[in-house]
C-alpha cells in the first residue's frame, strides 16, 4: 500500500471501521474517529467496552481484524508494518506503570533512547535529567522503581515514553491503580503535557480531568462510540439514553 | 618445613599400612593429583559457561514464535534429560567420535582426532547441563510480566532487545537458586569423564590407588575433600552474585 505524505492539516491518527476480535468475541465493532495533531481526546466507557483494545491498536500492541489507523499516514493494519517507525511516533503509557524494575527511575528514561535508537548516552542522559525535572521528579533519579510510589513511578513512566520524542501519546488508564492522593500528581503532569501541544488520547475513568483536559470526548460502549463531542455538550447535553446513564452513575 | 611435612606422611604410611598419604611424600603422586585438579578445573568452567550459553539461548529459541524451532528445542532437552550422562559421554567419544576428521599430531605420524577426549567432555556435559538450564531460564522468563515485556514492545524495542535488557536481567534474577543447584551437579558429574579417560581428579585418583593400594582411603578422602572445596567456591561465588544482583523494593 502506497504510503501518501502526511501533513499536520490532516489527521495524526486517524480510525476507520475498526473491528477486533478475542476469538469470538468481538470487542470493537465498527470504531472510527480521527485525532487533528496538538488535540486531547479522552475516551470514557464502561468496563468491558473497548476503549484500552482501542488505544492498544493504535500502537499496533494488539492487531485489528479489519477497518484502518493510521498514525501520520503510516498504516497500522499491515503485516509488513515497520513497528520500530510506529512506535517512535506513539508513546505508551500503561496502568500498571510496567517500569523495568532493574533499571533506576534514570535508565528507565534512558534505555530506550540508546538502546533503541542508539542514541549518544552522554545526551540522553542531559534529557532524560530534563525531563524528570519536567516530571517533578528530583533528587528520584537513582531511585529503583520498588523504591517509589505508584504516582512517582508512573511519572518515570511518563518521561520514560517522552524521551522518545513521540508525536503522539497514549494513556490506558493510568491513574486507576493509584491512590487518590497521588491521582493528582500525575494528572498535573499529563496538563503540562497537552498546554505544550503534545497529541494525547487518554482512556479514562477521570470524569472531572477529562472534562477540563479534553479537546474532544468519546463514549464508547459494546465496541462501539455511542456519543462524542466536545465537553461543553457533551457532559451537558448528552443525546443517547446510556451516555446519560453512564454519566449519571459517575458524577 | 616442607621436609617435616613429607616425613611425617611417610612414617604415618610405615606405622599404619592402610594410611599411605603417597601423594604428600611422593612428588609423582602429587604431579598426578595436581593435573587431576587442573583438569576436574578446566572441565568445570568450560562446562558451566558452555551450559548456562546453551540454557540462554534456549530458552530465548524456546519463546520463538516457529513451531518448528520450539520443537528442536524441546526436543534437545527431552533427549539430554532423559537420558544417563554417563551414556552420552559414551556415545559422543565413541560414536559420534568416529566421525569426527583426524589430523597429524605433533610427531608428525600419528592420526589426532580434532576433537579430543576432554573435548568431547565439554560438549557432552555442557549439553548435559544445558538442557535443565533452558528449563531453569524458561521458568525465571515465565516469571517476567508480560506487561513489562509489553512496555518494552511499545518502547520499540525488538524481540530480541527486549529478551537481552529487559526478561533475561529479571529471569536470571529468580533462577539463581535452581542454576545454583544444576552446576554444582555439573561440577560433580565431571567426575564421569572418568569413561573416555580425560585425565581428571577421579582418574588420577583411580590410577594412584590402582598402583598402591595402599593409597586407597586417603585418595579418596582427597578426592571428597576437593570437591567440598570447589562446589563450596562455586556456591559462595553465587550467592556473592545473587547479592550483588539484588534489586533494591524488588522481589524478596
Amino acid at each position: 500500500m502506497p504510503q501518501h505524505a502526511w501533513t499536520d492539516d490532516q489527521p495524526i491518527v486517524s480510525i476507520k471501521d475498526v473491528h477486533k476480535s478475542f476469538g469470538n468475541l468481538e470487542v470493537l465493532k465498527g470504531i472510527s474517529m480521527d485525532v487533528m495533531k496538538g488535540e486531547v481526546i479522552c475516551i470514557i466507557g464502561p468496563s468491558g467496552s473497548g476503549k484500552s483494545t482501542l488505544i492498544r491498536c493504535i500502537n499496533a500492541l494488539n492487531d485489528i481484524q479489519a477497518g484502518s489507523i493510521q498514525v501520520e499516514g503510516l498504516e497500522v493494519n499491515d503485516k509488513d508494518l515497520n513497528k520500530l517507525e510506529l512506535r517512535k511516533k506513539v508513546g505508551m503509557v500503561f496502568q500498571q506503570y510496567n517500569l523495568f524494575p532493574h533499571k533506576t527511575a534514570l535508565e528507565n528514561i534512558m534505555m530506550a533512547p540508546i538502546k533503541v535508537l542508539k542514541e549518544n548516552p552522554v545526551e540522553v542522559e542531559a534529557r532524560a535529567r530534563g525531563l524528570i525535572t519536567k516530571v517533578r521528579l528530583e533528587g528520584k533519579e537513582g531511585a529503583y522503581p520498588g523504591e517509589l510510589s505508584g504516582g512517582q513511578q508512573q511519572r518515570v513512566a511518563i518521561a520514560r515514553s517522552l524521551a522518545m520524542n513521540p508525536d503522539i501519546m497514549l494513556f490506558d488508564e493510568v491513574t486507576a491503580a493509584l491512590d487518590p492522593e497521588t491521582v493528582k500528581e500525575v494528572l498535573v503532569t499529563i496538563q503540562d503535557l497537552a498546554e505544550d501541544g503534545m497529541t494525547c488520547m487518554l482512556v479514562t475513568h477521570e470524569m472531572g480531568f477529562a472534562k477540563e483536559i479534553a479537546d474532544h470526548i468519546y463514549f464508547t460502549d459494546r465496541g462501539v462510540i455511542v456519543e462524542h463531542g466536545p465537553p461543553a455538550t457533551f457532559f451537558d447535553k448528552a443525546e443517547d439514553p446510556r451516555t446519560r446513564e453512564f454519566l449519571s452513575q459517575i458524577l | 618445613m616442607l621436609e617435616t611435612f613429607t616425613e611425617f606422611f611417610r612414617q604415618l604410611a610405615d606405622d599404619y599400612p592402610r594410611w599411605n598419604f603417597i601423594f604428600f611424600h611422593e612428588p609423582r603422586q602429587w604431579a598426578r593429583i595436581v593435573k587431576g585438579f587442573q583438569h576436574t578445573i578446566v572441565l568445570s568452567i568450560a562446562c558451566v559457561f558452555f551450559s548456562v550459553i546453551i540454557g540462554v539461548i534456549g530458552a530465548w529459541m524456546q519463546s520463538s514464535p516457529s513451531v518448528w524451532v520450539r520443537r528442536i528445542v524441546q526436543g534437545y532437552i527431552q533427549f539430554f534429560r532423559n537420558t544417563p550422562p554417563f551414556v552420552q559421554l559414551l556415545f559422543f567419544y565413541f560414536a559420534l567420535g568416529q566421525f569426527t576428521p583426524s589430523v597429524t599430531g605433533p610427531d608428525g605420524w600419528t592420526e589426532v582426532p580434532i576433537i579430543s577426549n576432554i573435548g568431547w567432555a565439554i560438549i557432552s556435559l555442557s549439553l548435559f547441563a544445558g538442557a535443565f538450564n533452558v528449563e531453569i531460564f524458561r521458568s525465571g522468563i515465565e516469571a517476567v510480566p508480560e506487561s513489562t515485556q509489553e512496555a518494552a514492545s511499545a518502547l520499540g524495542f525488538s524481540r530480541l532487545q527486549t529478551y537481552i535488557d529487559v526478561v533475561l536481567p529479571l529471569a536470571f534474577r529468580v533462577s539463581l537458586p535452581a542454576l545454583n543447584n544444576n552446576l554444582v551437579n555439573l561440577v560433580k558429574t565431571t567426575t564421569q569423564a572418568i569413561a573416555i579417560a580425560v585425565p581428571e581428579l577421579l582418574y588420577q585418583s583411580v590410577s594412584i590407588w590402582s598402583d598402591y593400594p595402599s593409597a586407597q582411603y586417603p585418595t579418596m578422602i582427597l578426592l571428597f575433600l576437593s570437591f567440598i572445596f570447589l562446589v563450596g567456591i562455586l556456591v559462595f561465588g553465587m550467592s556473592r552474585w545473587e547479592r550483588a544482583m539484588r534489586i533494591p523494593g524488588y522481589g524478596g
